[in-house]
């Protein structure tokens, strides 16, 4: 069996968590704070990857970055980068469609933590950053668990999307859910059950996970 | 001395309700304000804090103007550094009750001095989950004097405490206060509860 479809869609998750990560903490803590006509349009934006089929994103995205055109163009001629039919391109895809599977549980977070915890930091004379370190921070721990666990399972499983921008190249795009599609296409049942029954071990023991780590907590992995 | 001149539209239920505030506090005393609940008490609070910010209004600390709408000028809460005592104690549920002290100051001689204050020299490992009410408004309160404040705002600060523990408390921060000259407002729904101990009132409608 090769393996290399899993591998390569455990990279791709673990570079997608990381990313969003990093981008989604401060975006999280901005759309958690005073509302605002133009917040509520980014928040939305960020949403829409949740409601719109991944063949809608992935059919833009492969018109925005095509290099026959426009911006996709201007990117290969002057950075030789291409993000159709690449790695890159699934990390962008992926990075767009999990976003608000990052900035939800965080924002929701942030938001249900009372307002006076960091009103208190302030009247000690901490800043914003000191009061978002070591005060906020730390009191949503289990959120942002979830959040990177929701992001890296959304991306295990992703197809529409990758499949627009990356198309099916082995050990190149060729992810788990693709090679599984591929195997049925096929007639290949025997790999498209080893596939599938291997992304549905990875995803149970991550959920599981979250609830024991956040011990009964939480109601639903998707609080 | 702290002067405050402050407008604020509340909103109510069914309406809106407009605090206006025009008060001088004598400095180094203790203040007791209060009135009915929804009056605005904690909303004054927090605007004298720089929490909240009235629609106009000027606010000065002795010669440092804290707040003038007038003149665009706005302190941040960070500038003005009142000690503050929440009503909900606004405890950080990460932090021991040592760290919420080593989180406000460096200060380990007066945050010993606190501890000892406020009987809780034994549970400095303890967070907030693992302490009784009454503990954690203490520790509330130790934390908002662990920044040795000129300004002490307190809001309802005495309400989870057994009579004995806010008298025995109550005689130690009157001590407390003294030495260091803080100013002190305090606000209380009860006014019989502060009898003897605040100097001044200020009644809020």
């Amino acid at each position: 069996m090769d393996l290399s479809p899993i591998w390569l869609t455990l990279k791709l998750a673990t570079i997608t968590t990381s990313l969003l990560f990093i981008a989604g903490l401060p975006l999280a803590w901005w759309l958690a704070g005073r509302r605002s006509i133009f917040k509520t349009i980014i928040e939305a934006i960020i949403t829409m990857p949740l409601v719109l089929p991944p063949s809608v994103l992935g059919f833009y995205l492969l018109l925005v970055f095509s290099p026959q055109q426009g911006l996709g163009k201007w990117l290969h001629d002057a950075f030789d980068i291409q993000f159709v039919f690449s790695f890159k391109g699934l990390v962008l895809a992926s990075f767009i469609y999990s976003m608000p599977f990052m900035t939800g549980p965080i924002k929701s977070a942030l938001q249900q933590l009372p307002a006076s915890l960091a009103q208190a930091s302030y009247t000690l004379g901490k800043t914003r950053w000191q009061t978002f370190k070591s005060v906020l921070l730390p009191n949503i721990k289990p959120s942002l668990l979830t959040a990177a666990v929701l992001t890296f399972a959304h991306t295990l499983g992703e197809f529409g999307v990758v499949l627009m921008i990356g198309g099916n190249i082995p050990n190149v795009t060729r992810v788990a859910s693709i090679a599984v599609y591929d195997s049925v296409e096929q007639m290949d049942y025997a790999a498209a059950n080893n596939y599938s029954l291997i992304l549905f071990a990875i995803t149970f023991m991550l959920v599981i996970g979250v609830f024991i780590f956040n011990k009964y907590q939480a109601k639903s992995p998707l609080e | 001395m702290i002067s405050i001149t402050i407008e604020k539209r509340l909103k109510v239920y069914r309406g809106q309700h407009v605090l206006s505030v025009d008060h001088q506090f004598a400095g180094s005393s203790i203040t007791k304000i209060y009135g009915p609940s929804g009056a605005g008490k904690t909303t004054l609070l927090k605007i004298i804090a720089g929490l909240i910010q009235p629609e106009q209004g000027k606010i000065t600390f002795g010669s440092q103007i804290w707040l003038d709408t007038a003149a665009g000028i706005n302190l941040s809460p960070q500038k003005r550094m009142p000690g503050f005592v929440f009503q909900d104690y606004a405890l950080f549920p990460n932090m021991t009750v040592a760290e919420h002290l080593a989180y406000a100051t460096t200060d380990r001689a007066w945050t010993d001095r606190l501890l000892k204050l406020g009987k809780l020299d034994t549970l400095t490992d303890h967070k907030p989950i693992h302490l009784s009410g009454g503990q954690q408004q203490r520790l509330a309160i130790l934390r908002a004097l662990a920044i040795k404040p000129n300004l002490l705002l307190m809001d309802e600060p005495f309400s989870a405490l057994d009579p004995d523990t806010k008298a025995e408390l109550i005689s130690e921060l009157k001590i407390l206060f003294k030495e260091t000259g803080i100013t002190v407002l305090v606000v209380s729904h009860n006014p019989q509860e502060l009898e003897g101990w605040a100097e001044n009132e200020l009644y809020i409608a």
